[in-house]
């Protein structure tokens, strides 16, 4: 068993030792595997959705362990693995600067305009 | 007709038996996510057993010797036989299980071992079993192939990883190597009841054999040569593990018979 203790990581919060462009330093500690973000398909037609994330030696075990984890109540049809240290992700402390902008431009939705009675089924 | 009951069990107590050797490791895994996979594969095993118990039941009951049947538990003449008095309710001479699955998990390499030459075996098996003139038989078989090939695939990647890892888990995997390959020349020697009913074990062990060949030679593992092979399980004479395995899977029903929850 691991006697690491436990971190847990919300959706979209990659660990820094982890996200992308970083060459971590630290040697992994001895008995841990990388971690990978996984991705399901749940139907035919469907876009693959992550769902979470687990430990494997490598892209095949991640499958693996994947297909235990994530689809024994039959969620899914096709798994994706990503080691999560390839996803560069946003910093959540820059989210003023890059999501609050968007706020005030109501224009940019199209609910924002009014059609003509003639332009159907939009 | 016995010896088609005979069979019945064997291939569920074998099932059974290794279901709940895997089931050992539940919450002792290496690591979670190998934790949960060895534990899927005692679940599949589980409902693999269940199947065949439920068989077996159904013609115990109606076999016309029924009465005559010595009744598992003892329960009196007529009881009626079922997958729970099939499984919590014979003793360990009347299990015929394979001694292969008997044996102690050890360590996780002697685990994944024990499980991919049972289930090299089993795929074989299967294969065979799911066109036989039973049908009940080949449903169940057709049915249990999809789970095998996934615990072939599974383990045999386990095999590879272990017997080509480090010297450690090499070194580990020849120990395990050297515990359990005295039971799997039993899989191919074929019982009485097999022999009735024109059942030949020994046609899959040249398959076999190149699977598990073509597989070590892979993982940089030897294949033991003139081992002598030990066998009884499939006619009820067991290691001395089964008994224990038994005493704590039929606790609850031997000291509250028929409880329920």
């Amino acid at each position: 068993m691991f006697n690491t203790c436990i971190r847990k990581f919300y959706y979209g919060d990659i660990p820094e030792d982890n996200a992308g462009g970083t060459q971590s330093n630290k040697p992994a500690a001895k008995n841990e595997w990388p971690l990978w973000e996984i991705f399901i398909r749940s139907k035919q037609g469907l876009d693959h959705k992550h769902v979470g994330s687990l430990h494997a030696a490598d892209a095949a075990m991640a499958i693996e362990n994947a297909r235990d984890v994530y689809t024994r109540r039959q969620e899914g049809i096709s798994i994706w693995v990503v080691e999560s240290k390839y996803i560069t992700a946003s910093n959540p402390e820059e989210a003023g600067e890059l999501y609050e902008p968007a706020v005030d431009k109501i224009y940019r939705h199209p609910t924002f305009y009014q059609l003509p009675d003639e332009v159907n089924h939009m | 007709m016995n010896a088609l009951i005979d069979y019945i069990l064997h291939l569920a107590d074998t099932t059974l038996i290794l279901s709940q050797r895997n089931s050992e490791w539940c919450g002792h895994g290496p690591i979670l996510e190998q934790d949960i996979a060895i534990t899927n594969i005692s679940l599949d095993l589980l409902g693999q057993s269940r199947n065949f118990y439920q068989y077996a039941a159904q013609l115990l009951n109606n076999s016309t010797e029924g009465n005559k049947t010595p009744s598992p538990g003892g329960e009196g003449v007529g009881a009626e036989v079922t997958e729970d008095s099939l499984a919590y309710l014979r003793k360990e001479r009347e299990y015929k299980n394979l001694l292969l699955v008997e044996q102690p998990n050890g360590d996780w390499g002697q685990t994944i071992l024990r499980q991919y030459l049972f289930s090299q075996y089993q795929y074989l098996l299967f294969e065979q079993l799911q066109h036989c003139s039973d049908e009940q038989l080949a449903a169940i078989a057709a049915k249990s192939i999809k789970e095998t090939r996934y615990h072939v695939r599974w383990s045999s990647e386990w095999v590879l990883r272990l017997g080509d890892g480090t010297g450690e888990s090499h070194a580990r995997m020849l120990k395990a190597i050297d515990e359990l390959w005295r039971y799997t020349g039993e899989m191919f020697m074929p019982a009485s009841y097999e022999n009735s009913l024109n059942i030949d074990p020994a046609s899959l062990k040249k398959a076999w054999e190149e699977k598990i060949n073509a597989l070590f030679t892979e993982a940089s593992l030897p294949v033991p040569e003139k081992v002598f092979m030990q066998s009884g399980g499939k006619t009820g004479t067991h290691t001395e593990h089964l008994g224990f395995i038994l005493t704590e899977l039929q606790y609850m029903q031997r000291a509250y018979p028929n409880c329920e929850w």
